[in-house]
Order: structure tokens, then sequence, then C-alpha cells
């Protein structure tokens, strides 16, 4: 298991090297900046030391819920341009099917409990923080039923 | 007693610091963003609605009435958004 908390850029392929040996299905999400709303990019504030530890507690939470035998999280914070890479996830599992639950379970988390908090920049400057949506906790309220 | 209380984003720089060390008897975190909306009018901004406010106790995700007891560190700030 392996957990990221850093400004700099990452290269998905360097850190999926060798990850997920022996294992029969990897997924890898990757979230980037859109350029929506005429954006140039996205400073993103976090909880230092909160947030090591939060992630470090849902990456072994998934680790245990879908029988993975590796992840890895990563997440940026600091100025990101349009473009870039924010943050992935990666999960290893026997079957494909926990891959990809382990993976979309993360990500509902990541975007609701994660303590992150963005804000857009424009070419004028900082604009507005982005505002939670009831999506997003919707989207972590699917996994709220025990498992099984 | 006295704790360490941090903002985040739109609570920071409502507040206009980061971080401080207060001394409060305050016995939940309800109570304690009462008494810190209570000091001047930057708290007031940031604290006397707490409808988009989240709070942790010494880093752990925390409900509004949990008790203050024992704790060190409180942060204050607005439903997160990474990922």
């Amino acid at each position: 298991m392996r957990v990221l908390v850093q400004p700099q850029p990452f290269d998905p392929a360097t850190l999926l090297d060798g990850f997920g040996s022996g294992a029969g299905a990897v997924v890898t999400f990757t979230g980037l900046v859109r350029g929506d709303g005429g954006i140039v990019a996205l400073d993103i504030e976090h909880y230092p030391g909160m947030t090591e530890r939060a992630l470090q507690a849902h990456a072994t939470a998934a680790m245990q819920r879908f029988g993975l035998t590796d992840v890895l999280v990563v997440h940026r914070h600091g100025r990101i341009a349009v473009g870039e890479a924010i943050m992935m996830v990666a999960t290893a599992a026997p079957h494909r099917r926990g891959a990809f639950e382990a993976a979309d379970f993360l990500m509902d988390w990541l975007k609701s409990r994660a303590p992150f908090w963005k804000r857009d920049i424009g070419p004028e400057g900082p604009r507005d923080w982005v505002a939670a949506t009831d999506a997003d906790e919707a989207a972590l309220s699917r996994w709220d039923d025990p498992p099984g | 007693m006295t704790l360490d209380v941090l903002y985040f984003a739109w609570l920071r720089e409502r507040v206009g610091v980061p971080r401080e060390r207060i001394d409060t008897d305050a016995a939940t975190v309800r109570d304690l963003a009462a008494d810190l909306a209570g000091r001047d009018d930057w708290h007031a901004a940031a604290l006397s609605d707490l409808t988009a406010v989240r709070v942790a106790i010494d880093q752990q995700l925390a409900d509004l009435d949990a008790p203050l007891t024992g704790a060190r560190e409180v942060a204050f700030f607005p439903p997160m958004t990474g990922g």
C-alpha cells in the first residue's frame, strides 16, 4: 500500500511500474484539471497531517473491504494547471470486480471526505472556492450499506 | 483548556489566520464556535452560521455536538472538494 500527498506532478507510468505484481486485475483512475469556465488552474489546499492519516486509513479500509492485494493513492496540492493530473488511484485484486469497485469507492470518498479544498484560478487570478455537490455526497452514500 | 484551532479555505480567509492557540471553557465543538464567533467580527463572519461548516477533532472528522474532552486540536473547514 502506498499513499502520496505532494505538490509535485507525478508520472503514472513510473508509479505503476511493478504495481499489482501477481494480481489478476489492476484498475487505475487518473483525475485531470478541466478548463471549465475559462479557468487556467486549480489551487488545492489541504490539512497536513490529517490528509495523510485519512488517506492511509481509507486505503486500508478499501484493502479489507474489497480484498485488494495492493492499493496506491496519489493526491496533489498547491497550484495545478489545466490538463495536469490532480490525483490517481490504482487498485490490484485477484479479479476485476473487486479492483473496479475499490477504485470507485476510493474516488467517492476522496471527493467528499478527504480534507482537500479546491479553488478555481482564472487568467485574472483566484476566483471562488469550488462548492461541494449533492451528487458527490449521494455517490458516497452508495457505500453505506454493509458489504454482502 | 488550551486548544489549537485551525481554519481552512474560506473560513481561513474570513478569520484571517490559518491557526491560533486559544483558551476556552467550551464543552463541545458547537460551544467553541459560539465562543470564537463572539470574540470579533472576523470570527463571527466565519463561524456564526455553521450549516456549511465541517469539523475535525485531533484530525478525525467529528460532529458539531462532539465533546472537546481531551482535545488538543480542532479544525473548522467547508465541505471537502477533493478528487
